[in-house]
């Protein structure tokens, strides 16, 4: 057949005792743009990584335009057509853009040759597919879209037919995914294959046209997307039916349970992340603080959980003020009623190498209750883990089982189930839901709003707009590193993007 | 993936993968005594006799294992933090000061079990003292630990030198020792317990020591996973920012781990001074730190791991020596090179066997799943 770009036939691959592709089929057909969608472990990111010759499949074939190929490497990948983006970039940052684009294509021990042929080269892309951007820009002053617009122009420089784009709008606002998006559509009409992959169900429905679902290693179905909707793929992707919305009551805010004023945090350079923020958390009130990553929103909220120290300004939790600029103790903070749920769970909320149940007391560890003068009483922290295992239903219902075994929604209940049972005063959450698969979500959603429901003050911190606009009371939206505005859950995502890319916020500063 | 390799049972992990890397070291090792042109299986046959071939020969290999297991959980303690300790040479070294001085005050007056209980705790006074600089040195001045406590060995070896030639020598001696130790200053050997085995022991130094070793090793388990001090250490060696979101504080644990660190290297010198020199004499330590690196990543810092790896490494210290005595062409140096090999085997190219034992392990585990399913359908 002629119109197949990527034919995948029987692929199997294990690590170990981990099936990680199963028996994959899969078609791609020339000039469209083909979703893959999944949850997070179910193969999708092994799968590609085999195509791109990472990996090495045990059993399978692969074809590219009808013709069987072995891929061993990337080198190879790149030479029958295939390009890849990654998630995360694959950029020297301190080069420019066109020293990037040619890096591993100079041609010759002369760069002065390449270079000349790089810059026609590049300037003739640019015009066909109209990827603007500067050659000789570096890369570190670049935003993160022109990045990822130079990650695009790699793998055109190398004569790529295909292209894979593995979760390409984590890290954009709206409004630049949109602006992929139109180069993608460009690409398209000029008659290149698109792989994307992604766990937004959004994206699926608005560009591709077809899209393939994966779980638990298999690939379960392939739809043409303007047959599909979105309740059916979540439920192909889950296995079961999902519920998209949140369902919650009107808030009822009380006291005041958390004040910044004025909080202002620099890094170990001396560059404001933090710049002079102020807002309230009330009992029985969600915050949501939007804002795309890197806004500062992350140093924030070390800052309030007393992982890091703030240059100045005042947290009052509880009415009682904090020592942010000082001797700041997280342990103490915890003891005065706040709960931290980080962002980063893999390196900071949990230990990944730790039985699940020394990491259900993580934090807590000076707690009598878990301590025989200054031993752990084990009995008692196993006893208390189970307890929470059963109520956050954490699969496999194991204390005695390394965390890094547990799939990343789980591995966040593990978190959540700390965190929340402790009866907190004051919540802060931060990206709830990354690298969680779409059943767990459901069940963080519900308990966050369950959480606010006893009367918690909850800030929540995530770059999933969709997220904080569901759950969110009143919505924050961080732009660097100042907040620059803030909305009712109803504004628009337009209006919020708007915000997030700094265009209005930065008109509402100078009025 | 994450985890690319699945857990594999426990008596694969700790007992397969370990023996298949020693078993290829030693393999490795033979065709370097075939290169010098002589028989490996006669050097095996003199490794193993030499370790023991007699009751002697085992009280030697023993007592080696004795000053092994020390050092060991002194590395071991301090990567349970996240820290490496490389100064347990040094540790030792001093540490020995706090054995003498017990012995030099008290062994004409006082039985061996009323000095041996001071001499512990003035090994551990000093050696800890040793590791406390450093340890307090990266806790406020943030000075890398494998730097400063490398820089310590050699202030040890000068500090030693000073006080054998100037301050501990007795009067009118040329050697840069101090006086033999009276009865009080010297340790009981093991001979009833190798007798329980039909063993005699012969000339070898294998004393009360041992026990105690074995005691640190059980402390040391109780300490590392049974206290909250342990879990504090472990959390911060496995992730820094966890600890510090955990409100565990980094210099605290810096300074405390490395004290406990430098104490137990303290406690090796207890076995020579005490047990079969009765006296401190320059260099006693003779390497022992050193090894107590590789004796920690052989028996993955756990103290289960640690004897088996600090016997391993007595039996090469005790059956080289006899290699090195009835074949003259293998020098001393090869034992060196044997040693390494296990070092290298076993520490460093520690996973190279690990992926194909997973797999066979994954292949049987399917098979045996296809069994029950079988079974039950």
């Amino acid at each position: 057949m002629d119109d197949i770009a990527i034919e995948l036939r029987g692929i199997d691959k294990s690590f170990g005792l981990v099936h990680a592709n199963k028996d994959i089929n899969l078609k791609v057909r020339k000039g469209t743009i083909h979703g893959i969608i999944g949850e997070n472990g179910a193969g999708k990111s092994t799968l590609m990584s085999i195509l791109y010759g990472f990996y090495q499949a045990d059993r399978g074939e692969i074809l590219v335009c009808g013709k069987q190929v072995s891929i061993r490497d990337p080198n190879t990948a790149i030479s029958v057509g295939i390009g890849m983006v990654h998630q995360h970039f694959m950029l020297v940052e301190n080069f420019t853009v066109l020293e990037n684009v040619m890096l591993g294509a100079e041609d010759s021990q002369i760069l002065n040759k390449g270079i000349n042929k790089a810059r026609q080269e590049l300037k003739r892309l640019e015009k066909e597919y109209a990827l603007e951007v500067n050659p000789d820009a570096l890369i570190e002053e670049l935003p993160v879209g022109l990045q990822q617009r130079v990650e695009i122009l790699k793998a055109l420089y190398r004569r790529a037919d295909i292209l894979i784009l593995d979760e390409p709008t984590g890290v954009l606002t709206p409004a630049e995914a949109d602006h992929l998006f139109r180069i993608l559509g460009q690409l398209k009409a000029q008659g290149k294959t698109i792989i994307l992959i992604t766990h937004k169900l959004r994206e699926i429905m608005a560009i591709t046209d077809e899209v393939s679902v994966m779980r638990r290693g298999e690939m379960v179905a392939t739809r043409t997307t303007r047959e599909t909707t979105v309740e059916e793929l979540a439920e192909l992707m889950v296995g079961r039916r999902v519920l998209l919305r949140v369902q919650k009551g009107e808030a009822k805010p009380g006291d005041v349970k958390l004040a910044v004023q004025g909080l202002t945090v620099k890094d170990s350079r001396g560059v404001t992340m933090v710049d002079d923020v102020s807002f309230e958390v009330r009992a029985g009130e969600i915050v949501g603080i939007a804002g795309v990553a890197g806004n500062g929103q992350s140093e924030l909220l070390e800052a309030i959980a007393g992982i890091r120290r703030a240059t100045s300004g005042t947290v009052l939790l509880n009415g009682r003020s904090v020592d942010v600029t000082g001797h700041r103790d997280p342990a103490e903070l915890r003891a005065r009623g706040l709960a931290h749920v980080p962002e980063d769970r893999h390196h900071v909320g949990l230990v990944l190498k730790f039985e699940e149940s020394e990491n259900a007391i993580l934090g807590y560890h000076n707690d009598p209750r878990y301590l025989n003068g200054v031993f752990l009483d084990i009995d008692a922290i196993r006893k208390d883990a189970e307890e929470k295992i059963a109520k956050y239903d954490i699969r496999p219902p194991n204390a005695r089982l390394k965390t890094a075994n547990f799939s990343g929604g789980n591995q966040q209940k593990i978190v959540l189930a700390r965190e929340m049972e402790r009866g907190p005063d004051v919540l802060i959450i931060g990206q709830p839901t990354r690298g969680v698969d779409v059943g767990a979500i459901e069940f963080i959603h519900k308990r966050i709003i369950e959480m606010r429901d006893q009367g918690k003050a909850v800030l929540l911190v995530s770059v999933e707009l969709d997220e904080i606009r569901s759950l969110s009371d009143r919505i924050l939206v961080m732009f660097a590193g100042r907040v620059v505005g803030e909305r009712s859950p109803e504004a628009s995502e337009g209006e919020l993007g708007l915000l997030m890319a700094g265009v209005e916020g930065r008109k509402e500063a100078a009025g | 993936m994450s985890t690319p390799y699945a857990k594999l049972p426990g008596w694969v992990e700790y007992g397969l993968v370990p023996l298949v890397n020693l078993a290829v070291a030693f393999l490795v090792a033979g065709l370097v005594v075939l290169l010098v042109g002589e028989n490996p299986l006669e050097a095996a046959y003199h490794l193993i006799n030499g370790a023991f071939g007699r009751g002697e020969y085992i009280g030697f290999t023993l007592y080696y294992a004795t000053t092994f297991i020390f050092t060991g959980l002194a590395v071991a303690v301090a990567f349970h933090a996240g820290l490496f300790n490389i100064g347990g040479e040094g540790q030792a070294y001093v540490g020995g000061i706090g054995v003498a001085l017990a012995c030099l005050w008290l062994d004409k007056v006082m039985p061996w079990y009323v000095v041996f209980p001071l001499a512990i705790l003035g090994s551990v006074f000093f050696g800890a003292l040793w590791a406390f600089l450093p340890g307090w040195l990266q806790a406020k001045r943030g000075s890398h630990i494998v730097i400063t406590t490398i820089m310590f060995n050699f202030i040890a070896s000068s500090l030693m030198v000073y006080l054998l030639t100037r301050v501990l020598k007795p009067l009118g001696s040329m050697a840069p020792q101090t006086r033999t130790f009276a009865e009080g200053g010297q340790l009981p050997k093991l001979d009833w317990l190798l007798s329980i085995f039909g063993l005699d022991v012969g000339t070898a130094p294998f004393n009360i020591s041992f026990l105690l070793a074995l005691a640190a090793a059980f402390g040391v388990w109780v300490l590392i996973w049974r206290t909250r001090l342990g879990y504090e250490m472990r959390t911060m060696g496995h992730s820094p920012s966890a600890a510090r979101y955990a409100g565990i504080r980094e210099s605290r644990i810096t300074v405390i781990t490395m004290m406990i660190s430098g104490g137990l290297a303290g406690m090796m010198a207890l076995n020579p001074i005490m047990g079969e020199q009765f006296r401190m004499q320059l260099d006693f330590v003779q390497g022992a730190g050193f090894v107590g690196i590789a004796v920690a990543l052989m028996g993955r810092s756990h103290p289960g791991g640690i004897i088996p790896a600090a016997i391993l490494f007595g039996v090469l210290y005790q059956g080289g020596a006899e290699i090195a005595f009835e074949m003259p062409s293998i020098s001393r140096d090869m034992i060196v090179i044997i040693q390494g090999l296990v070092i290298l085997f076993a520490g460093a190219l520690e996973n190279m066997f690990r992926p194909a034992i997973t797999r066979a392990f994954a292949m049987r585990g399917q098979r045996a799943a296809a069994v029950v399913q079988a079974k039950g359908a």
